[in-house]
């Protein structure tokens, strides 16, 4: 198209006025009499000049129109053209619904031609949930039973596009017959139809998922094509069940790539490259995992990469998706391999798209491959500055996802100013709950902790997540184990937010200021030589601010009532609650008035408010045992007892058995209980003690959330490029046969680092900048990749060992970061006549470093409620492992599991990963499917372990 | 795919197919966010958008913006292929299409997209097969009208009481230049005797 003469509007009202536009350049059959009404109509709206003159010509169309569809004597051949001049006022945004009913009428009764316009008006004009819809359905299922392939064709694209879920049960015999045409293109709808049933309502074609698998064998390429979008949705949901049809995805993703279809389904010289994407992606679902189903298609995906070869986009939306594949299956190394070269070529290409996309791959290998950033590393670079957006954006997830102790403040830092630059509320959410996270989990001191969530408050504003701010008030409250550094922070938050409040007018966003109250409110008595009343005036001056919200205003008294218990007396305070006790909002009055009555007695606010208590426990003594004296004292006095309500309601209807006195007694209780509530405390008073009470149980989440204040190397070092290997801590383990008669040096060595070290010969200032900027990106990240055991580099020297004698040298190996299977290798160098020296590797699996953990149910149910990380998921039982005992019997064996105690078909176990990580396990087994749920202190854990339980339940 | 739009340079919509269903108010919104966000976009930048929790794939032929929108995990640069295998194809019905084509013929270009993508996915990827599927809607449509008004004309006594038509066309690639052979067969009766002949 791009070669056609580009006439633009312009020029539309010359062209128009030519009696046959068909005959211009590249006429065809579709040109259209520009003379048609509808021509006209265009015609006459181009030639306008303004948005007004345009309203007012479509309501003067529209009123034309709403007359002609309603007259009895229009044909249809008429209400066909009114209809393709509604669908032009629809798009153009002027609302037409009066013509609805009649482009039903007309699918319903128009000739082929009109039913076509009928059909297309309804679809376009109606969406799924629409009430007029159910007048289509019978018009649907006229057209469904006709002899004309015309017709059937278009009422099975209707149905696919839109139909009213209810009435399914109405056209599907239909369709299902459909399914047995003769006609390919009758199949292939028929298949698509049932697609969108599956899309609306899964369960009412559950019965005809045998018809599906016909579907897929068919052998018209286009039904075929079209049954696989139904498996992909069927197998996104459940992979497990559909294991078996592999096979047959595999061999059919084989014979497209090997060019065995019509060269009609080509596209560029390139074999159904749709069918190709469509089949990789459910190879990916059904390989996730499963390392023996992942087996058959490693060939299939090796022949793929291989034929992807040609320059063109095409090829490269195969190949990404092979990418994909590749890295969501169980890993082949060679695979794995030729996926990282084929992402480099993505991520150097020129092309913005494929670099776009290089970025994208990278950021979903990440995790798994962390050298392959390191490689890209320059690229990553420039690409952090790349005009357009939203590569930068790209960029800034990837760095997300490699975000560490070291290279955190810069991340941080990049999409901070990513955030200041974007308006977008999306993003804004989306990036402001990164930041939190990154600032939360690697925040290397006080200050910068504080200085970043200010900037994300001021930002984020109030469109982020409520999370953000509850989180970060938690974490200052709760603290951390040490009580300085805690006191530190918060001291520290104090200050900053008083230095903010100083400048007058300026304008911060509500959950910000709540954030703001909440902490000078809580912790301002850690300043000493501060004067409360310089606080508590700058609050006051908030208070009648016009931009604060009364949320905010409540959180602002609450703050004051709190530092006013401190305090012994105070005139601003004075001044405030007389200000307030005249508001007209009533939630104001209220406050000051509680805060008039709490001043009056200030021992009482001081047991009201306790200092640095926020995380504590309410206790709440239900029984009112503390008015008992009170109680005796009436009894004493002749006060009739108490009795309980249900009591009283009994005597009552013993004495008048007629009236039934129920809803009175109701409304009783009701308010008996809602009056015991009130005064006692505020109701903003009460939503903060919730909001910190009711996260307690939470409480174990503090590991995954909390700062890590504490070994956190200096940034901007200058390691250079790369960095250094960390220091490693641990111990390393091994009892080495030795070699007789030889002399013998026993040496561990480091795993080589997979670093591509690159050594530029001279470097420009900018280059040297982004190399700066690299070392301090990706510092840490190489040296984590591999290997997560981490052990000392050791060596042992034996002098010489006498013949027929061993001698032995014991180290300690420590899995400090959770894993699966972890790689310990070294050499070994001895001297006989000559040196020699050995390679070995060992590999561990996270199994071996699982030993039982004995303890008692009761202690089972406490740690169970300590633990916040867990992992659920069912497995399928071989009848083969036919109980639960079994099942768990065949854990205990393979994983060192400690059995606590097995009722019924409920069982639970503990275990602990060395030295002292415990992880608990509550399994319960219910039609052939073992649900298993996992529980630990540490986060990565109950993934592995669930791992090892699938392998050990695969291999019984 | 959740939406096509295909829009002008000037920011006028062309062709709107929703595969989602959303309230016209919602609708409006997104268009017009969308055009202004993909208009203001530099010719030499990447074809591929985040918007909201979409991914906007969008191409410019000529002076008319194409513009899908996808989920986060489908594949981007095969999307961008589906827009130029549209193009192709209303390029090889219109004979080297261009925007006038589709802003007078809005009914075909959707007939075209309905052949091609069907609920937001793709129907069918054979180029032939789509336009025989469209053509042969097109010409039972003419021959039938045709054929009414033959009907009119010559058996005006005749109440028709079936028709069935056999088409073959010849595999000439250009649309409007070949040979299309038609077998009609025709059951009328004669308003009087009410005698049955098949024709």
């Amino acid at each position: 198209m791009s070669d056609v003469v580009e006439r633009t509007l312009s020029a539309l009202p010359g062209l128009l006025g030519q009696q046959d536009p068909g005959a211009g350049p590249g006429g065809g059959p579709g040109r259209v009499s520009a003379t048609s009404r509808l021509g006209g109509l265009i015609r006459s709206i181009t030639a306008l000049s303004s948005k007004h003159e345009e309203e007012k010509l479509i309501q003067q169309e529209q009123t034309n129109l709403k007359a002609t569809v309603s007259a009895p004597t229009t044909t249809l051949r008429l209400m066909k053209e009114c209809m393709v001049r509604l669908i032009y006022c629809e798009m153009l945004g002027y609302e037409s619904s009066f013509g609805y009913i009649h482009a039903i009428k007309l699918a319903q009764q128009g000739n082929l031609l009109e039913k076509r316009v009928g059909y297309l008006a309804v679809s376009l004009f109606l969406h799924e949930n629409h009430e007029l819809l159910l007048l289509l359905v019978n018009t649907v299922v006229k057209d469904l039973q006709s002899t004309n392939l015309v017709e059937v064709c278009m009422a099975l694209t209707v149905v696919s596009q839109i139909f009213p879920r209810e009435m399914i049960p109405a056209v599907l015999p239909l369709i299902e017959d459909k399914l047995q045409h003769s006609k390919e293109i009758i199949r292939r709808k028929a298949v698509q139809a049932l697609y969108k049933f599956y899309l609306i309502a899964p369960n009412q074609v559950q019965h005809i998922h045998d018809k599906f698998r016909k579907a897929l064998c068919d052998r018209d390429v286009g039904v075929m094509a079209a049954s696989l979008h139904i498996y992909l949705q069927m197998i996104k949901k459940n992979a497990s069940g559909y294991k078996d049809l592999t096979e047959s995805f595999v061999s059919i993703l084989k014979q497209v790539v090997g060019g065995k279809l019509p060269i009609d389904f080509n596209y560029h010289s390139v074999p159904a490259p749709w069918l190709q994407i469509q089949l990789l992606r459910i190879l990916g679902l059904l390989g996730k995992d499963d390392p023996r189903t992942s087996e058959l298609m490693y060939d299939v995906l090796d022949e793929s990469l291989r034929r992807a070869e040609i320059n063109h986009n095409i090829t490269y939306a195969i190949l990404f998706e092979c990418v994909q594949t590749i890295y969501t299956i169980c890993p082949k190394s060679d695979l794995l391999e030729k996926a990282a070269k084929c992402i480099g070529k993505f991520v150097l290409s020129p092309k913005i798209n494929l670099k776009y996309l290089g970025l994208k791959a990278l950021t979903y290998v990440i995790q798994q491959d962390p050298n392959l950033a390191l490689q890209h590393q320059m690229t990553i670079i420039e690409c952090l500055d790349h005009p357009d957006p939203i590569i930068k954006r790209e960029t800034l997830e990837l760095l997300y996802r490699i975000t560490n102790g070291q290279n955190v403040t810069v991340i941080v830092q990049k999409m901070l100013d990513y955030l200041r630059q974007s308006k977008e509320e999306y993003t804004i959410i989306n990036l402001t709950g990164k930041i939190a996270e990154l600032v939360e989990k690697y925040a290397p001191d006080n200050e910068w902790f504080i200085q970043t969530m200010n900037a994300v408050f001021s930002v984020g504003g109030d469109v982020m997540h409520p999370d953000i701010p509850n989180n970060f008030l938690r974490l200052l409250a709760e603290g951390f184990d040490d009580e300085k550094e805690d006191e530190e922070l918060r001291l520290y938050a104090v200050q900053s937010y008083l230095s903010l409040l100083e400048e007058e007018d300026t304008f911060y966003p509500q959950k910000f200021l709540q954030v703001m109250s909440w902490v000078l409110g809580e912790y301002s008595y850690l300043i000493n030589d501060g004067d409360p009343e310089v606080i508590i005036t700058r609050l006051h001056r908030l208070l009648k601010q016009t931009f604060v919200t009364s949320e905010t205003k409540a959180w602002i008294m609450t703050a004051v009532t709190k530092m006013s218990s401190r305090m012994s007396c105070s005139k601003t305070i004075d001044k405030l609650i007389q200000e307030f006790s005249t508001s007209l909002d009533t939630c104001m009055r209220q406050y000051a008035f509680e805060l008039k009555h709490l001043c009056e007695n200030k021992e009482l606010m001081k047991n009201l408010f306790p200092l640095d208590a926020s995380c504590d426990e309410i206790m709440v003594d239900a029984s009112l045992s503390f008015l008992d004296g009170f109680v005796a004292e009436g009894l004493s006095c002749g006060a009739a007892p108490y009795k309980p309500h249900h009591q009283r309601q009994e005597e009552k209807l013993s004495q008048e058995k007629a009236l039934n006195f129920e809803p009175y007694g109701l409304s009783f209780t009701s308010n008996m209980s809602s009056s015991g509530f009130t005064g006692r405390q505020s109701p903003a008073g009460l939503s903060l003690g919730s909001d910190m009470s009711g996260n307690s149980a939470e409480l174990g989440q503090k590991e995954t959330n909390c700062l890590k204040l504490d070994g956190v190397r200096k940034l901007w070092g200058k390691e250079g490029y790369l960095p250094k290997k960390e220091n490693k801590t641990g111990k390393e383990d091994k009892t080495q046969p030795v070699p007789q008669d030889s002399i013998l040096t026993a040496h561990v060595v480091d795993p080589p680092l997979m670093q591509s070290e690159q050594q530029v010969v001279s470097l420009s200032e900018e280059e040297k900048e982004k190399q700066q900027l690299a070392s301090t990106l990706f510092v840490g990240l190489g040296s984590n990749s591999t290997i997560s055991l981490i052990f000392e580099s050791l060596s042992c020297h034996f002098p010489v060992i006498e013949a027929q004698s061993m001698e032995s040298c014991q180290k300690c190996v420590q899995l400090e970061k959770v894993c699966t299977e972890g790689v310990l290798s070294g050499s070994i160098s001895y001297h006989l006549d000559t040196d020699t020296h050995l390679e070995f590797s060992l590999t561990f699996s996270l199994s071996d470093f699982i030993r039982p953990m004995k303890m008692t149910t009761e202690d089972f149910g406490r740690l169970w409620l300590s633990f916040s990380n867990d992992v659920k998921q069912n497995l399928k039982m071989s009848p083969s492992q036919g109980s639960l005992s079994v099942a768990l019997n065949a854990l205990k064996q393979k994983l060192k599991l400690h059995i606590v105690e097995i009722i019924g078909n409920e069982g639970i176990a503990a275990c602990r990963l060395l030295p002292s990580v415990p992880c608990l396990l509550h399994c319960r087994t219910h039609a052939r499917t073992l649900a298993l749920w996992f529980r630990s202190s540490c986060s990565a854990l109950p993934d592995s372990l669930l791992y090892q339980c699938q392998k050990v339940m695969e291999e019984a | 795919m959740q939406f096509m739009l295909l829009f002008s340079r000037q920011g006028k919509l062309r062709l709107q197919k929703w595969y989602v269903p959303l309230s016209d108010k919602e609708k409006k919104k997104i268009t017009r966010e969308l055009v202004q966000t993909v208009l203001a976009r530099k010719p030499k930048m990447c074809s591929f958008l985040e918007w909201r929790d979409l991914k906007i794939v969008y191409k410019r032929y000529a002076s008319l913006y194409f513009c899908c929108a996808i989920e986060d995990q489908d594949n981007e640069l095969i999307t961008l292929e589906i827009i130029h295998r549209y193009v192709e194809l209303l390029d090889k019905y219109f004979g080297s299409v261009c925007e006038l084509d589709i802003i007078f013929n809005f009914e075909k270009a959707y007939f075209i997209l309905d052949e091609f993508l069907l609920g937001g996915e793709v129907q069918e990827t054979s180029k032939k097969n789509v336009l025989k599927a469209i053509e042969q809607a097109d010409l039972l449509q003419e021959v039938n009208f045709s054929f009414t008004r033959i009907s009119q004309i010559l058996f005006n006594p005749c109440i028709i009481t079936g028709a069935y038509l056999f088409l073959q066309r010849s595999s000439a690639e250009q649309f409007g230049y070949f040979t299309v052979n038609i077998d009609v067969y025709v059951q009328w009766k004669f308003q009087q005797s009410g005698q049955k002949i098949c024709w």
